[in-house]
């Protein structure tokens, strides 16, 4: 009796339960569940999406796709309301843009995320060239944030950090068949890598030195023109910009149509600079447009000017040598090294002077730094001599020490005798 | 001539008028020291004394310059070394003063040991000597953070932390070393009072006793004696020993200022370079280390498991170590009675297995870090 009662109560309950796995079911995201069961590759999307920022906020992929993410059957997904699939190049932009240039929408989710991306994408040459000549093969969001793994660009891993930028771009960039009949070059990477930024950006993982977006923007992607170029260095070197700003180069620069930095540096493989750059030798920069006769006064100020650079250096490097010197013999200098920081600092500081091209102003940056670095110089000298002074006062004390023993040596077998 | 030797005798006369040397002078001429194969030992006792003398004499020349607490004591350190005219010497030899006479000091204690220096009647001098070494091993450890360095800090916190693992008392012991939770300048008030006033108080102390039974019992005489009297030899300790003291305190004093020159910074694992001074909130360095002479100890409770049956790995060590520290301590009290001529194999044994474990401890320490 006992038994038939619980065999009646198992068969009024399960109808109920499989009434409540059906409901479940269905509420489950149905194109997670076919997209996974792809064979290996196609899976990609669902497989990547559960990491992206998106489903992490809690979207779906009908968030995006539209249509009836409950239904399990994909034509009937696609007769579904608001079904939009996948969007192709030219609707890629307006796709995400549909939430990322709603403010109210994105309030939601991060207030401090900019809404004006595809205003700013439109000026860019992608954009232009995507919505004015209808060119495909330009970037679009997906070409940089990837399609279905977005991350935030503060994320390490995500295609926009800062260290994975020059890849990112060099993707197309670089790619000599892929760019063909844009009439750009193709080795911007390959440079920059090279370059003292890219050094500092991939070798020294120093998130703080510019990648390709630093100078040409990132959603309104625009080369820097001429007269703009200094603008864009100046955006972290500021003093340089402002010294060449108020020199007489930045007029002459500007009526030859001379893109201003560049032309000295040179542009993704910015080197470190070098000395002989300045200065009336062969191979200095100066002499490829003065000339001892050209009524300027700019060869002779740039011989002077390396003359400065020359003198704080030398002079530097002698005290840096003495300091070493006296530091190997085993005497205390970090008082003395830690002034010579301050020469070091003495010199990159001349070395933005240079950018005045006034050798009087070089100069008077310069010249704090000489008087320290010599005065060091000599502090490293006196330890050099009280190392020899410990040396000389050892060898008497030892001596006269020695002579003590011997005496008493004597006296002691004289006594025992 | 017999001018000068009728003033030295008036001098003589006044003074023992006064004081009665004519007495010491009597038990100095008859005062000998035993003559034998290993008479060499007995000069370490003597050079540990010389350069406890060396410790206080440049102490005190420190003293005038150095001033505690975190906000000065490592500058002015850095001012001695750097300003003070032979600054930099009188540090390196007080540092190598210290290495040198916890080295002495060993080298005497096991040199007794092994002698059966501390059988009857020198139980005391063996004790207040366990003592003084135990206060040299204190003066050092509280004498190493008194630069303020970054070094000095973690080591200190690390050796402080050591005793906060005693059941009971420990953490009341490291808060009262420390003068609060961690190592701040206020540990650098109390070490600094321990190593200038409190310490040195107790080892005078200590050191006038050990001294005072040493002329009151003499030297001990070598096991063998006993069964061969036709060996016995003796030196006079008036002028003899003590001229040979003085030229052994010499070629120290030499050694010293050779070292102190030379290494003004040490050398190897005996280093003490100023490098940076302590901050508490910086990352503790890669290694790191105690002075050369806690090493074994430091290396001892590293290699404990994390529990010795029921007990903290770290408290067993600790225990450990101070029962063997008692036992050695009691040795004249355990060891018992020396039949005459006899080696007391076991008590010799006991001592070679003491100081393989140091060695072999204090090798390991530097090997493995």
């Amino acid at each position: 009796m006992k038994t038939n009662s619980g065999l009646r109560n198992v068969l009024i309950l399960l109808p109920l339960w499989l009434g409540v796995l059906t409901v479940a079911a269905l509420a489950a995201d149905q194109c997670l569940e076919c997209h996974s069961s792809w064979e290996e590759g196609l899976d990609a999307p669902s497989v990547q999406f559960q990491q992206d920022i998106h489903s992490k906020a809690g979207l779906s992929c009908a968030s995006c796709h539209g249509g009836d993410p409950t239904l399990d059957d994909m034509d009937a997904v696609r007769k579904s309301k608001g079904y939009k699939g996948v969007p192709g190049a030219k609707e890629v932009n307006q796709f995400c843009a549909s939430c990322h240039s709603n403010p109210a929408y994105m309030v939601k989710f991060n207030p401090s995320l900019p809404t004006d991306q595809l205003d700013k994408y439109k000026t860019s040459v992608h954009g232009k060239r995507l919505f004015e000549q209808g060119d495909t093969k330009v970037a679009t969001c997906i070409s940089c944030h990837t399609a279905h793994s977005i991350q935030p660009a503060a994320e390490p891993t995500s295609a926009v950090y800062p260290i994975n930028i020059p890849k990112t771009c060099a993707n197309c960039h670089a790619d000599a068949d892929y760019m063909s009949g844009y009439g750009i070059t193709t080795d911007q990477h390959e440079k920059y890598i090279r370059s003292v930024h890219g050094r500092a950006l991939l070798d020294k993982k120093d998130i703080s030195a510019p990648a390709c977006n630093d100078c040409h923007g990132n959603h309104g992607a625009t080369p820097p023109g001429v007269t703009s170029l200094s603008a864009v260095c100046g955006l972290c070197h500021t003093l340089i910009a402002d010294n060449f700003a108020k020199s007489p180069h930045k007029e002459a620069f500007d009526a030859m149509g001379y893109p201003e930095c560049e032309t000295c540096h040179s542009n993704h493989l910015i080197e470190k600079p070098k000395m002989h750059w300045v200065g009336v030798s062969d191979s200095s920069l100066c002499v490829q447009c003065h000339a001892p006769d050209d009524g300027t006064g700019g060869y002779v100020a740039a011989a002077r000017i390396y003359e400065t650079l020359v003198n704080i250096n030398s002079i530097y490097n002698a005290a840096l040598a003495r300091i070493d010197t006296a530091d190997m013999k085993g005497m205390l200098v970090t008082d003395e090294r830690f002034a010579l920081n301050e020469v070091k600092q003495a010199i990159i500081q001349t070395g933005t002077a240079v950018h005045t091209f006034d050798p009087e102003a070089v100069s008077k940056v310069a010249e704090p730094g000489i008087t320290s670095a010599q005065n060091i110089a000599i502090q490293g000298e006196k330890k050099i001599e009280e190392y020899y002074f410990r040396r000389k006062g050892l060898g008497i004390a030892t001596l006269l020490i020695t002579i003590l023993v011997i005496a008493i040596y004597l006296r002691i077998k004289s006594i025992e005798k | 001539m017999a001018d000068k030797i009728a003033r030295e005798n008036r001098l003589f006369h006044w003074v023992d008028e006064r004081l009665h040397i004519q007495t010491l002078v009597d038990y100095m001429s008859h005062k000998v020291v035993p003559q034998h194969s290993h008479s060499f030992w007995y000069y370490f006792g003597g050079i540990s004394l010389f350069f406890f003398v060396v410790q206080v004499v440049t102490g005190i020349l420190l003293l005038l310059y150095y001033r505690p607490g975190a906000d000065s004591a490592y500058e002015s350190v850095k001012f001695i070394i750097s300003e003070v005219s032979f600054g930099w010497l009188i540090r390196s030899i007080h540092s190598w003063s210290a290495n040198l006479m916890i080295l002495a000091a060993f080298i005497h204690m096991f040199s007794v040991f092994f002698t059966h220096a501390y059988r009857k009647p020198r139980e005391m001098t063996w004790v207040t000597g366990i003592f003084l070494l135990a206060l040299a091993l204190a003066f050092g450890f509280s004498g190493y953070l008194l630069p303020w360095n970054e070094l000095s800090f973690f080591a200190t916190r690390v050796g402080t932390g050591m005793a906060g693992a005693i059941p009971g008392v420990g953490d009341f012991l490291m808060k009262l070393m420390r003068g609060g939770e961690d190592v701040t300048g206020a540990t650098i008030g109390r070490f600094f009072g321990l190593h200038v006033a409190v310490l040195p108080g107790v080892f005078a102390v200590l050191l006038s006793l050990h001294l005072f039974f040493i002329q009151r019992q003499g030297m001990s005489e070598p096991l063998e004696w006993a069964a061969n009297p036709q060996f016995k030899k003796y030196r006079p300790f008036f002028p003899n020993f003590i001229m040979r003291e003085l030229l052994v305190w010499l070629i120290m004093l030499n050694l010293l200022a050779v070292l102190a020159v030379f290494f003004p910074d040490g050398i190897g694992v005996v280093h003490w370079p100023l490098g940076q001074k302590a901050d508490p909130f910086a990352p503790p360095p890669p290694v790191i280390r105690p002075e050369w002479y806690f090493m074994f100890a430091f290396q001892a409770l590293k290699v404990l498991p994390a529990h010795l049956l029921f007990i903290e790995g770290e408290l067993a060590g600790i225990i450990i170590l101070t029962a063997g520290g008692i036992v050695w301590t009691l040795i004249p009290f355990l060891a018992g009675k020396f039949s005459s001529g006899k080696k007391p194999t076991l008590i010799i044994a006991f001592g070679w297995a003491v100081l393989a474990f140091i060695a072999v401890l204090t090798i390991l320490g530097y090997i493995l870090e």
